[in-house]
């Protein structure tokens, strides 16, 4: 008997991520989300919406506006045998819980000798793109992929937004997903035959030979048509999803990098600090003579994320840089 | 503000030799002047320039290598104040033009008198360490690794990456014109002839190079010379020796012609795909005295008149062989003739120049048995034979090309 090939579907990265949920919930008594307005509003991206009605109260339950308060609920559920899914309503307002996730997700396991686990997963909102001004568009994951003990995941395809989640919810770890803003509405096919991901690689989106581009979150659409575009041009990007910021997947950059001899990285966040900076020196540390010219970064401007579309629009990271960028580190050949 | 690089001479020139500059800082240039003489392994070239203004800078010192595209000079439009930069000394780097005051600055140039040279200072001595040069030039880590594995300094190479960084490709090239430079020694200083092991090397590079990328196919047609031979001895007889014409000027003539309506012979084979000549600029294969053979252009073929070609013709052979040919003979023919003359074999079947397309060979014009209207007759013939590169033409149009130039060639009248 033949059996029956199923179709890929068409979703949202937004549908995505609720399937995750919806998936977590069902197979996972222990499973439950938790987080501002995430029950009876749907989730201030929709991300939710629906699941109060199908999970009920116990498991989709809304909180107080108290980040620090239900974060470290979150911890003590996972530390307790739970496998908590927190939300934050975006990666600003997780400033507030910064304690609670430095000083207790992280060194539990550390301070207890390994006793106790933290098998907490927070996901939250990160980027810039939609008007929200400078309190709800900056992009934090690269402070957080600064801490040992943290595992820091940033979907940027539909299928890593459908899939990631489970794998954090298995890990023991305290996992944050960041799920950019810009991306919710973006569409993709999805394989039915991919019935998870890992979250512990980068990935080559796009092979070339000329530069590498590692970028990741809502930067890798940008990189994949600037390369669209430069490949008209007879330079051929290699793009490179880093999809985990933390622990960085050096085997797949190094392996690209060594290849191209030429790197530039797309960030979302600011330069000073930054998560490129930070794969800036490791490649220089580690792959100084294999580099046939400098390493480019492309980030944000450094300033709030203003709110005036154009202004914003020049705060980040645009397809046309990359091309520019690309085209002078290449050279005309 | 405009650069003049260094001319591509020839499919397989990575980088020339500035012999010598012809013009200054300051000199005024229009379009057509030779500003330089570039040495190429395939001799000395006389360098035209295609812009009009003044010369600004010298970039390259006289007996500098410079890789293709490498700049040579700096061009200001005429009608500005220019900025004049002297020229380097032999070999010293570009940017250094203060009078040195400082350690690490350009070495004093050998002719310039210099009063601390009876008694090195440290800086002297710090320079002879550490040339300038190598304080100014970016080598790319990966470039600086390749060098070291090919035995090459890269402090001495022109830069083509970002900043001008040299690049591993610089130092893979460098490497690359260094082993054909050991293959022979030469005079620093050449003539403006050719030196034939040289020209050897360079024709044994250019052929294999054929060979080896280029599938050819070769046709043949006959041609009854009867009617250009007989309308060229009428024109002839009333010309005095120096403006009579040669039957080249009408097989090139012919040519240019039938280029015209199958043009796909006219061009290149790049990057994988065809690119048509940008005008009917025919190379004419000249045989070298002393050895060797040289096909550079005559331009826009098919717009002279015949006198115009048979001078232009004259011109080109003398200056071939005598070594003063321009850069832009070089660079551009896009389909080349090779006419074995009258003491030539029957016919040639040719090997393409590289990345032209097609090449056109005409034998020896000789008077053989003939059939016109069922009669055996005595006839002038001539074998044209073409060879051309099957990625870009097929046999089909290669019988067009080869049957219009026949044709052509029936109503000299007309060429």
């Amino acid at each position: 008997m033949n059996s029956p090939v199923a179709k890929p579907v068409r979703m949202s990265y937004r549908e995505a991520c609720r399937q995750a949920i919806r998936d977590a919930l069902t197979n996972d008594p222990r499973t439950f989300l938790m987080g501002e307005d995430v029950g009876l509003y749907g989730g201030c991206y929709a991300v939710t919406k629906g699941l109060l009605d199908e999970f009920g109260p116990s498991r989709i339950r809304d909180t107080p506006l108290a980040e620090s308060a239900f974060v470290g609920a979150g911890i003590g559920a996972a530390v307790a045998g739970m496998r908590p899914i927190v939300e934050i309503m975006t990666c600003n307002f997780s400033l507030l819980a910064l304690d609670q996730i430095l000083n207790n997700a992280t060194s539990i396991a550390h301070m207890s000798g390994g006793q106790f686990a933290v098998p907490l997963v927070i996901r939250m909102a990160t980027g810039a793109g939609r008007q929200l001004a400078a309190q709800h568009s900056h992009s934090l994951e690269g402070w957080y992929a600064h801490i040992p003990g943290l595992k820091v995941l940033a979907p940027g395809t539909v299928e890593d937004a459908r899939h990631m989640l489970g794998s954090a919810l298995a890990d023991p770890n305290p996992v944050l997903i960041f799920e950019h803003i810009v991306l919710y509405n973006a569409e993709d096919e999805l394989d039915p035959a991919v019935a998870s991901v890992d979250i512990g690689s980068a990935k080559i989106r796009r092979p070339g030979r000329d530069v590498s581009v590692l970028t990741y979150g809502n930067s890798l659409p940008k990189a994949l048509a600037a390369a669209e575009t430069l490949a008209k041009e007879g330079i051929e990007a290699e793009v490179v999803d880093l999809r985990v910021l933390r622990p960085l997947d050096n085997a797949t950059i190094f392996e690209s990098v060594t290849r191209t001899r030429r790197c530039i990285i797309v960030d979302e966040g600011w330069k000073s600090g930054s998560i490129s900076a930070e794969i800036a020196a490791r490649l220089s540390e580690d792959l100084f003579f294999e580099l046939d010219g400098p390493i480019r970064r492309i980030c944000s401007r450094e300033v709030p994320i203003p709110y005036s579309r154009h202004m914003e629009e020049a705060a980040l990271p645009q397809t046309s840089a990359i091309i520019e960028t690309a085209r002078i580190l290449v050279g005309s050949r | 503000m405009s650069d003049f690089l260094m001319p591509s001479l020839g499919a397989d020139m990575e980088r020339g030799k500035l012999v010598e500059w012809l013009v200054k800082p300051g000199s005024e240039v229009k379009k057509g002047d030779v500003i330089a003489i570039v040495e190429t392994h395939k001799g000395a070239f006389e360098v035209d320039i295609f812009e009009e203004g003044v010369i600004s800078e010298l970039c390259a010192g006289e007996g500098q290598e410079v890789p293709v595209g490498g700049v040579l000079a700096r061009l200001m439009p005429s009608n500005s104040v220019p900025a004049i930069v002297p020229p380097p000394g032999p070999m010293a780097p570009t940017a250094v033009v203060k009078a040195p005051e400082v350690a690490l600055a350009a070495p004093p140039s050998p002719g310039a008198p210099s009063a601390s040279a009876k008694s090195p200072t440290v800086a002297q001595k710090v320079s002879s360490i550490s040339p300038a040069s190598r304080a100014r030039a970016k080598v790319t880590p990966a470039a600086g690794r390749r060098a070291a594995e090919l035995e090459i300094d890269p402090y001495t190479l022109k830069g083509t990456g970002i900043y001008g960084s040299v690049t591993i490709a610089d130092v893979e090239r460098a490497s690359a014109s260094q082993v054909s430079r050991e293959a022979s020694a030469r005079p620093t200083r050449p003539g403006r002839g050719f030196d034939p092991l040289q020209m050897r090397q360079a024709i044994a590079a250019a052929m294999s190079r054929s060979k080896r990328e280029i599938p050819h196919y070769y046709l043949t047609t006959t041609i009854d010379m009867g009617p250009s031979l007989s309308w060229l001895e009428t024109f002839n007889t009333e010309r005095p020796p120096d403006q009579r014409l040669l039957p080249a000027t009408l097989f090139l003539k012919a040519t240019a012609l039938a280029l015209r309506e199958v043009p796909q012979f006219n061009g290149f084979w790049e990057n994988g795909r065809f690119r048509p000549g940008s005008g009917i600029h025919i190379g004419w294969a000249v045989s070298l005295r002393g050895g060797g053979l040289i096909a550079p252009a005559v331009h826009d073929v098919d717009t002279m008149t015949l006198s115009e070609l048979m001078s232009a013709l004259r011109d080109l052979v003398a200056r071939a062989r005598g070594g003063g040919l321009r850069s832009s003979e070089m660079t551009n023919p896009s389909f080349t003739v090779t006419s074995l003359g009258e003491r030539g074999a029957d016919s040639v079947i040719g090997v393409i120049y590289p990345p032209q397309v097609a090449t056109l060979g005409f034998g020896r014009i000789a008077v053989r048995p003939w059939v016109i209207d069922d009669k055996v007759t005595a006839r002038p013939i001539v074998v044209s034979s073409l060879a051309a590169d099957h990625r870009a033409s097929d046999g089909h149009a290669g019988g067009l090309f080869l049957a219009a130039v026949d044709r052509l060639l029936q109503e000299p009248v007309k060429l």
